[in-house]
């Protein structure tokens, strides 16, 4: 069963059950291994993906020169057929693994979200679609007022 | 007690692009505060949107979100009038829930 | 000595141009023209806007009073159209006053609030919000498409005019800066950040009525006009400017009405 549908069952047992709670519906969602990795292999380990294929059908968005490693926008569309998630990683952060969005219900596969980065890097996302694994990365370099 | 998102869905041909705004510290564990103390982590780690009571997005976040972050959702097959409920909950099981109705763009 | 620190600053001047060809020979545009855009697209000033709302609507304070009792200069709790018109003179306290500054004495005198309390929060940071720069982002944001009309009708708000002209061009401080020797040419930049030119109307019409208050990325916050002059002055090392100072309004009024005709749009969004 994907990740996504288990946690929706439990979302709805404990709806059923009254006492709707969700942070304790999706706790059991969260990635921990993934989010806690300090290294690109053991997220994608974490993800499933370590064997992931380039892909030319993965569009990253993203700034060439970002003035405020603080804030940048990082947009990643999919054209791979039933994408049922991205991810999205920031290869040289302390904890590379920044966000994981899973779609269903007419989600497009499409993600949008503004992360923080540490250093100039590759910004790697990752794409999940019919249970085998895709990638592309785009390099951002960060510069916090410039070049010094 | 967390403040209102800023929700903004409107419809661009069947295709809904949801866009939301959070006010939130999502602090790493790493920054000192003006006293020299670390500021312990606190940061979202799930966002759930529904459209029409289904839930389309499910995201999992780290504390590498931007502070006050901003993300997306794009839903095929939405109306005008269709109601999206965004969902978020943080390491100290705080939340916040916030509505709102897809407008013709 | 004083030699070794001038050979160290060329010779790090020189290789900050070798290192990074590409950012010193562009309009330091290229390579940054989609992060700016993608940020521009989402403000979250807008949860500011939304704060300040709030805000100025609640009772709170000493007197456990609202603002909407307060004369922004449109009349008791108007807020539309109020951006407009200021700086302007406020017979109340006999003075011109910029929206900070009359926002600073609706909250003492219908509030209750201690000035000195106001000012000492009145920058946000990562710890503390500021209600200031909330209430600025709400009021500013009720002007949104009107167009800027500072009217110096009164004989005050035509000397604050002058006076704001003077300081606007007077060299002063350790490093004889006047305001014009960073915003008197076109093209001039702090590292990667193009200075506007303020000596041409057009470019103070895009720039004044679309930021401040605008939200700041590197700061995380909304900052305001008074942030952004105290900020200025702290860049020529000069002494702190005071919050809401006569100095700080005469220089607003000045640049304010120079942007007289351009259009409202705030919170604007700055790196």
């Amino acid at each position: 069963m994907n990740p996504l549908r288990r946690s929706l069952l439990q979302f709805a047992a404990l709806a059923a059950a009254g006492w709707l709670k969700t942070s304790q519906a999706v706790a059991a969602a969260w990635n921990a291994a993934g989010f806690e990795a300090k290294a690109t292999a053991e997220v994608l380990k974490s993800l499933g993906a370590s064997g992931a294929a380039e892909s030319s059908d993965i569009a990253i968005t993203a700034p060439d020169i970002a003035e405020n490693g603080a804030v940048v926008p990082i947009e990643v569309v999919s054209r791979i057929p039933n994408t049922q998630a991205i991810s999205i990683i920031a290869e040289k952060n302390p904890f590379p693994l920044a966000a994981t969005m899973q779609f269903a219900n007419g989600a497009e596969p499409y993600a949008y979200v503004r992360i923080k980065m540490g250093q100039t890097a590759h910004v790697r996302a990752i794409v999940q679609a019919g249970g085998k694994f895709f990638t592309a990365t785009r390099e951002v370099k960060i510069t916090i007022g410039g070049c010094g | 007690m967390a403040e209102p998102m800023k929700i903004r869905a409107r419809l661009k041909g069947d295709i809904a692009d949801i866009r939301v705004l959070v006010a939130h510290p999502m602090e790493t564990g790493q920054r000192k505060n003006a006293g020299g103390a670390l500021v312990p982590m606190h940061f979202i780690k799930h966002v759930l949107v529904t459209h029409k009571g289904n839930v389309v997005y499910d995201a999992q976040w780290s504390q590498a979100v931007s502070r006050n972050p901003v993300f997306a959702v794009r839903v095929k097959g939405a109306k005008a009038g269709d109601k999206v409920v965004v969902t978020w909950t943080d390491n100290k099981d705080d939340k916040r829930t916030d509505e709102a109705v897809i407008v013709a763009a | 000595m004083i030699r070794n620190v001038g050979r160290v600053a060329a010779m790090a001047t020189v290789l900050a141009i070798t290192l990074c060809p590409a950012l010193a020979q562009d309009k330091a545009g290229n390579g940054l023209a989609v992060g700016r855009q993608m940020l521009a697209e989402d403000n979250p000033g807008e949860l500011w806007v939304e704060r300040g709302r709030r805000l100025f609507h609640e009772k709170r304070g000493p007197r456990n009073a609202s603002l909407e009792q307060c004369d922004l200069g449109e009349g008791p709790g108007v807020v539309k159209g109020v951006f407009a018109h200021l700086p302007r003179y406020f017979a109340d306290t006999g003075k011109v006053q910029d929206l900070e500054s009359r926002l600073l004495t609706c909250m003492v005198q219908l509030q209750g609030f201690k000035r000195e309390d106001i000012i000492r929060t009145r920058f946000g940071t990562l710890d503390r919000n500021s209600d200031l720069e909330a209430l600025v982002s709400y009021i500013g944001a009720a002007s949104n498409g009107m167009r800027m009309n500072v009217r110096l009708k009164h004989a005050q708000e035509r000397d604050m005019y002058k006076a704001g002209e003077y300081l606007f061009y007077r060299r002063t401080g350790p490093l004889d800066f006047a305001c014009v020797t960073c915003h008197g040419d076109s093209g001039k930049r702090i590292r990667l950040q193009e200075l506007p030119n303020m000596t041409r109307a057009e470019e103070l019409r895009e720039i004044i009525p679309t930021g401040w208050p605008a939200y700041r990325g590197t700061h995380s916050t909304v900052r305001t006009m008074q942030h952004r002059l105290y900020d200025c002055f702290w860049q020529m090392r000069l002494p702190d400017l005071g919050y809401a100072s006569d100095l700080s309004v005469a220089l607003t009024t000045y640049l304010y009405h120079s942007a007289n005709g351009g259009v409202i749009n705030l919170p604007g969004v700055r790196r």
